[in-house]
This record gives structure tokens, sequence and C-alpha cells, in this order.
């Protein structure tokens, strides 16, 4: 099997843009109508529903912004009623509070569409063991690549995260074709596997579908080396559906963008649309979804699109890697994490720390680390080193919470932490990743 | 009735210690005792100088964090089983050290124990009874 909907998967742009425009009238229609804070948005600017003809026409569209998501938490950007509504998914947002999506039925069967067309992609079919280490819950992987093998008819090892010895030998045993994870774990696996004296003969696996986190070439050629697959890259935000927004096929020139359901603008610093090839922000519309459809919904991660023929038959344009943030947002282990929501967890454990602190993103034997350096204040120092340690459990656990990790906290010396002028260090990230 | 030490944070950073010491002979203040706690993200110093007062404010000023504890200060014979002698009895009124040190006269065979226990008031209450020698302060 090569294409999972052939006919979509390689429409003429003609066609793709008609499909593009017909549903996209519809859906301002059907926003305006049925959710309130985006109408306000559109009544604010002077556009009506009926000012959008067709697909040219987005950019005259209000954007919505992550904090929209916030300032309606949990339920305010729905656009059905709970009863309609079949699953909530969410990440971690800029205060500490979860970024909530509602799917309907139907957006969970457009989900496991693309998613079933990513891993065809990588070489899945009704008679491959896809094996998914994945975290299954509120983060959208586990799901994401568990509803498309299962719409493809593959056999599903649902393994989530962790156990890592487990992991190998159900690949092997089960003879696991597919393996879909993040690449740091993909490696992690390698590495776990040459400790174990296993060669990249020893395990079945053809291919990997590998996201929820940026990465490099390099870091292909080395996962491809060490578990003798091919390695391919998958993108997806749990705002626009979740892994399965865009994929790369095994040409390996950037991720198709699945446009009939998706549409992809890329933005200047002025926020305008920029051309093919251009680097800039890039902004998706959902043009299918009825749960939760995002109009320009900005992603803050920074691409390029490319358009023209893809040599695996392919029409929807691609998408390179994600090269920056317009934002400090870290994503480590697949979680978002934002500096500010560090700061707040640190204000909350009271006199104990100074607001004052470092984050050191590491990656260790190729798994993320996350450390936070913090200054414990001069009142809380005492001369034992069980309140010391207590005082440091403390500010760990608190942080934990916030940011749904664990970080390694260092305790500093008052002012020891580096004040610059201006804008302070705080993040010293020592991955190479993009 | 308790011996006063001042603990000093200390990060866990090449020379850190020299710059201390540094602050404390700058000041010429004298140590009487010495020791650190090191864990394997920092450390903590104790020490027992011949004028404490001093000591936390030159080390405050110098910007380091400090801090006063008291430690219970006992005296014994360094002989086999002085220091055992004291802490039988402090195990079994179930009292748990939370740090100790010692440091001996080596002159007149008489040794000096210092620890910090959590029931502080208790502890002494309790070798007072005892009839072990508690010490106000330290002078060598």
């Amino acid at each position: 099997m090569r294409y999972y909907q052939k006919k979509l998967e390689c429409i003429s742009r003609g066609e793709l843009r008609s499909l593009q425009s017909e549903r996209l009238v519809k859906l301002v229609r059907y926003m305006y109508d049925n959710v309130a804070p985006y109408r306000k948005k559109m009544v604010d600017i002077g556009i009506e529903p009926g000012d959008i003809k067709d697909i040219d026409d987005l950019k005259l569209l209000p954007f919505t912004e992550k904090t929209d998501l916030r300032d309606n938490y949990p339920f305010g950007l729905l656009a059905k009623p709970m009863k309609d509504i079949s699953r909530f998914h969410g990440s971690s947002g800029t205060s500490g509070k979860l970024t909530v999506v509602g799917y309907t039925k139907s957006d969970l069967k457009i989900w496991a569409q693309v998613m079933a067309r990513s891993l065809v992609m990588a070489g899945a079919d009704k008679d491959s063991v896809v094996h998914v280490a994945y975290g299954y819950g509120l983060f959208t992987g586990g799901f994401g690549a568990h509803m498309g093998a299962e719409l493809i008819g593959s056999t599903i090892t649902p393994a989530s995260s962790g156990n890592t010895a487990r992991q190998i030998m159900l690949i092997r045993d089960f003879n696991a074709k597919i393996l879909c994870c993040t690449p740091s774990y993909a490696l992690y696996i390698a590495e776990e596997m040459q400790k174990l004296g296993m060669s990249p003969e020893d395990i079945p696996l053809k291919a990997g579908v590998f996201g929820a986190e940026p990465w490099t070439n390099e870091m292909r050629d080395e996962i491809e080396k060490r578990l003798g697959i091919t390695a391919l890259d998958v993108y997806g935000l749990s705002e626009i559906s979740g892994p399965g927004v865009s994929m790369e096929c095994t040409v390996k020139n950037g991720m198709h963008i699945w446009e009939d359901h998706f549409v992809p603008e890329v933005l200047g610093a002025d926020l305008k649309p920029l051309k093919y090839g251009e680097k800039g922000e890039l902004v998706f519309t959902t043009i299918t979804k009825d749960g939760m459809p995002l109009i320009r919904y900005r992603t803050r991660d920074i691409c390029t699109l490319y358009d023209g023929k893809c040599a695996c038959g392919r029409t929807h344009v691609r998408m390179s890697k994600i090269v920056g943030r317009t934002d400090d947002m870290l994503i480590i282990r697949g979680i978002n994490v934002f500096p500010s929501q560090l700061e707040a967890a640190l204000i909350r454990c009271g006199n104990i720390v100074t607001p004052n602190y470092q984050i050191i993103v590491d990656r260790e034997g190729l798994l993320d680390r996350l450390s936070v350096k913090v200054e414990m204040s001069d009142e809380a120092f005492t001369d034992t080193v069980s309140e010391v340690e207590r005082i440091r459990k403390a500010i760990e656990k608190e942080i934990h919470d916030a940011l749904g990790i664990g970080a390694k906290i260092i305790l500093c010396e008052p002012r020891s932490i580096v004040r610059s002028e201006g804008k302070a260090v705080r993040i010293i990230d020592n991955r190479k990743k993009y | 009735m308790f011996v006063k030490q001042i603990a000093v944070f200390l990060e866990n950073r090449k020379g850190r210690i020299n710059e201390l010491t540094k602050v404390l002979s700058d000041n010429k203040i004298d140590l009487i005792t010495l020791s650190i706690a090191d864990t394997n993200d920092f450390g903590i110093l104790r020490a027992i100088t011949n004028d404490n007062e001093k000591a936390m404010r030159v080390l405050k000023d110098a910007g380091f964090t400090a801090t006063v504890a008291e430690l219970i200060g006992v005296e014994v014979s360094d002989i086999p089983g002085g220091l055992h002698n004291v802490l039988k009895i402090l195990d079994t009124e179930g009292i748990s050290i939370e740090y100790i040190y010692s440091f001996a006269h080596t002159k007149d065979k008489r040794a000096v124990i210092l620890f910090r226990v959590l029931e502080q008031a208790r502890a002494l209450e309790i070798l007072k009874r005892n009839k072990i020698k508690v010490l106000d302060n330290l002078t060598c």
C-alpha cells in the first residue's frame, strides 16, 4: 500500500484550492454562529462571514492565539455542546493552565485518517505490527498513532512510554515493523539495545515515525544507522489535531501538510503571509473540524513551506523541520515548558527561594534532562543537610506540579545566578536540535 | 548551655572554600573547628571561630549565606568508649543525631564532642541528668 487516500493525497492543486475555498466559507459561517469569542474578533475588525468568498480571503480573518485558549479555558472555544464532544486532549500552556482541545467523533475520524495516511507513508499496512511508544494520555502522541494504525488495520502494540528493556523485547518478539515515539526515545532504545549486546539485525523494525520534538538530520542518520530503519518526521500539535498534521514521505524533503484539512500560512514579523520558500511563523486553519475549529492559529513554530511536485506523487505542500520558536517555549521530552510557568511556581514556593532562576536543558545519554538552578534565600538556610534537602524537595515538587515533568533542582547561593542587563539569560539549551 | 557555631551554604563550585577562608583570614578570625557536610550538589561548612559574631558579619558582607546554629558540646575522656558512653545514653532515649564532629586536646587526654539533634533541649536535659559534662563555649 503506497497511499491511504490516493485521490486526496494526490489531488490537483486546482481541485485542492476549490475544496479549501468551499470548506473555509462554511467554516467561517459556522464559527461566527457557534463560537462567541471568535465572532467577537470578527465583529471587532468589521468582518462578516459573507466577506469570505474563497481561500484567498483567509488573510482577512483575525488570528487565534494560544492565549485565546487560555482565556476561554476550559470550554469557551468549543463549537459543539458537551454531548457531541468525545474526548479531550491538551498540552501545557504559558500560565500553567492546560490548553484544552475538545474533539468530536468526526474530528477523531479526521485525525485517524491523516495519521493513517502518515503511517502508510512509512510503510504501514494491514499486515504490519505498529509499536506505539508515545505516551498515552492527554498528550496526543499515543492515541494519535494508535488511531491511525487501527484505521489502516495494522496490529498495534500500545506500549506507551517507559521500561525500555521491555519495549525492545516487545518489538523483537511481536515482530514490530513500525516504531512510533519521540526521536530522542528512538535513540535511547538504540542505546539500550547496544547495552544488551543487540545489533540492528536483531530487531524486525523497518521504519520509524518520530515527532513531538524538534530533531536534526544528523540525529536522523544516527537513528537510521543504529536501528537499521528509515526514520521519518511527523508533526502535529493538539490545538490543530495531534500528530499527523504533516508527515515526511520517504523522499525526506519536508513534511507534507494535509491541506485538505489543515491550511497552512507562513507569516513574516509583520504578520503578513510570506511566499513559499520564505521562513516565518507557521499558522494553521482547520477547515474540517467541528468540535473546536481554529482559524489562523499561531503555532509560534518557525519553518519554511515548499510547493512543487514531490517525487512521492503527493501534491500537498511540504514544511521544513521546525527551526525555532517565536516565544521562549521549550519542548522537553515532548512536553511544552514555558519559563513563565517556572517563575510562577518559584513565587508559589514563598520566601525559601528568590524568583531568580536558570533553566538548563541537556541531552544526557540521549534523553532530555531539565535542570533548574534556583537561589535559596538567606532566611531558608539552616545548618542541617536534611533541612536544606527538604527545601530542595519542596521546590522540586512545586516545579513538577507546574510543568508536568520532573526537573533536577540545583540550589545556589543567593545573588549567584548571573543577572544580565536587560533580558536575563534564563535558558541554557545545550541540546543540538535545530 | 549550647555551643554557638556558624554554618555557611556553599555551592559546589571550585575555589569557593578558598574564598571563604580568605575572608576569615583578612579579618583575622581564628578557626577553632571546621567541618564540611558535602552532598552531590552543595556543601554546608560548619565552623566555630574565636569571634562568631564578627565572622557572621564579614561573611554576610562578602555575600555568603550564613546562619548561626547551636550545638551541644560535651567533654569526654579521650579513651576507647569515651564517645560511645555518651551516644548510648541518647540512643536509649530515642534521640537521633543530625550530625556530629569532635576534636581532641592531646595534652590532657580530653576530647570535645559537638553534635546537633532535633530535640536539643531534651537532649541537654538527659545529658545533665546522666552527669555528662556539657560545655557552654569552646576555649582552646
